[in-house]
């Protein structure tokens, strides 16, 4: 049984969040997506490429997925001038997910600005699964934020915000609301820039995961444009990943 | 009546390539499919012509830093550098996964950084079953001191060339890079020191740099491009070194639907690879294979092997 990866979907809600984030919601085949934590890769009309986004929640139910997505560049500020009934050609499922069945009870869910996004099908697939996810979400200052917190508090996950200037939530790192809040976790789950991914692995003794980000080729792991090094030797983000364990990052 | 007209309009897709024959010309390029065997979780590969497995060389690489993609019109750089695990890994690890899941004969990719380690993964893989062509990369443009170095003047593409066909009983076609003065007298190099057929072109030198950052957009600075942007190029490439050179001709470079491969045959092509569209639909080769009989029926193509060279 071959893996049907490419669909095309349908935009039914496309709306700005705050000056640069926008979340889109797309009805279609949903079949491919196995894991929270895998991305899709979008073919952007007048782009030869296709732009890597990460699924922030997903339902086989309703056949929906919802994208939160940053406007960095052409690729996505094309996106956010896309109308509901517009349709996309995406390719789905990509990349490993993050792991929601295991040996732990706690996962602290830690999300740096966009990396936000994935979070939440985590929460929810974690929810399923009977673990108690708490969730702690870091941005810059209150404009980046935009109220995500709810959004994890609708599915009954507790959550927190941090921001840099203290402007809204706790101030300074996701690492501080886990200190002032007395928050304890037995495994971690990271999605952010880089610089933050490494001061959590230097500065949390406890497991965890990490989703890494990267230019692509192709996302599906035909090209080698993504590859990393790691202990278990060279792998590839956007097939072996984007999520790896933290032990095997080399820093 | 009608049944028989209907099954001779079918077509011929099969071609042959120096006695080898494929059962339709598509082939995925080097670099641009993995080892093939990956690709088997998205589609039957075995409908696949051949397929030209990623670049090897004689130790791993692990191939340049990122970034190492950049988007472009019509097309793309990259700067991967023949990111490979080695010929002996190749041999002992991706070559039986990909025998399992194909069965139509394979291409070797081989690159190099002296003509001693060409000569010595030539050696290696020509011992392989089913590897049946050997293609040597003297084209990459990711890499310093090997690679396209050899590729750029009629006397070492000459050198390494004549010391692979000591080692090699299959096939050798040689990759050529579009990056030289004048392609013809370089493919008629390859020829007179042995090559049995030129495959080409390899991505064009080319660079992108981001205006916000003031910095290039690959970290190796430069990378190579492709895409359907080099499309008119490699059609005039093809057709200079398939009317000059006398040998089979592989055509590569932005072939991205079926009518592209009819054009690059038409122009001198006995097979064609597709390299770039595989990475922005994982199912471009079987789209242009379940394709071309529609349009070989269009145009009044029995037999694809008949239409090679046919543009004069």
């Amino acid at each position: 049984m071959n893996l049907n990866l490419r669909n095309d979907y349908t935009i039914i809600a496309n709306r700005q969040l705050t000056y640069k984030t926008w979340v889109m919601t797309l009805r279609g085949d949903t079949g491919a997506i196995t894991s929270p934590g895998q991305f899709v890769n979008i073919a952007i009309p007048g782009k030869y490429l296709r732009r890597p986004i990460s699924i922030c929640d997903y339902s086989h139910e309703r056949g929906e997925i919802t994208l939160l997505y940053d406007t960095v560049g052409e690729g996505t500020e094309a996106m956010s001038r896309m109308k509901p009934g517009d349709v996309l050609d995406m390719l789905n499922g990509l990349g490993n997910g993050f792991t929601t069945v295991g040996d732990f009870c706690r996962p602290l869910l830690l999300g740096g600005g966009i990396g936000c996004a994935p979070l939440l099908g985590l929460a929810r697939a974690l929810k399923r699964e009977g673990k108690n996810p708490v969730a702690i979400l870091g941005y810059n200052t209150a404009a980046d934020s935009f109220g995500m917190d709810r959004w994890f508090q609708e599915i009954g996950v507790e959550a927190y915000i941090a921001t840099v200037d203290g402007s809204v939530g706790t101030k300074g790192f996701v690492t501080d609301v886990i200190r002032e809040k007395g928050i304890e976790g037995d495994y971690f789950q990271a999605c952010g820039p880089m610089p933050m991914l490494k001061a959590l692995c230097a500065n949390l003794d406890i497991p965890g995961e990490l989703s890494l980000e990267s230019r692509m080729g192709c996302g599906f792991g035909a090209c080698m444009g993504c590859a990393l090094t790691t202990t278990e030797g060279p792998k590839r983000i956007c097939k072996d990943g984007p999520v790896f364990g933290k032990e095997v990052i080399i820093w | 009546m009608v049944k028989n007209q209907e099954k001779s309009m079918a077509g011929d897709l099969s071609v042959s390539l120096c006695g080898v024959r494929l059962q339709n010309p598509v082939v995925p390029a080097s670099g641009c499919f993995g080892f093939g065997y990956e690709m088997s979780e998205y589609y039957d590969i075995d409908m696949l012509g051949s397929i030209s497995f990623k670049g090897t060389t004689r130790d791993q690489r692990f191939g340049n830093p990122l970034p190492r993609i950049a988007e472009c019109p019509s097309g793309m750089i990259n700067s991967v550098g023949l990111q490979n695990p080695g010929i002996d890994v190749v041999i002992e690890r991706e070559l039986p996964k990909l025998k399992a899941v194909f069965h139509q004969p394979i291409i070797a990719n081989i690159s190099g950084f002296s003509i001693d380690e060409y000569v010595e993964c030539c050696e290696k893989i020509d011992r392989q079953e089913q590897v049946e062509i050997i293609e040597l990369n003297v084209s990459c443009p990711n890499v310093h001191g090997g690679g396209m170095s050899f590729g750029t003047s009629c006397d070492s593409i000459s050198e390494v060339v004549k010391a692979v066909k000591q080692v090699a009983r299959k096939p050798l076609f040689v990759k050529l890079t579009p990056n030289v003065t004048d392609i013809v007298s370089i493919g008629r190099s390859a020829v007179e020191a042995g090559a049995d057929g030129l495959c080409l072109i390899n991505t064009l030198l080319g660079m992108r740099i981001d205006i916000m950052t003031r910095r290039p957009v690959v970290a190796n600075r430069m990378g190579g491009f492709s895409g359907p942007a080099v499309f008119p190029v490699a059609v005039r490439m093809v057709w200079q070194v398939a009317n000059a050179c006398g040998v089979p001709v592989i055509g590569c470079g932005g072939v991205s639907t079926a009518k592209d491969v009819i054009e690059m045959m038409m122009a001198g092509a006995t097979a064609v690879e597709v390299g770039a569209a595989n990475l922005v639909n994982p199912y471009a080769c079987k789209e242009i294979i379940e394709t071309l009989p529609v349009e070989m029926k269009k145009l009044g193509i029995s037999s694809l092997s008949e239409i090679i060279g046919a543009a004069k």
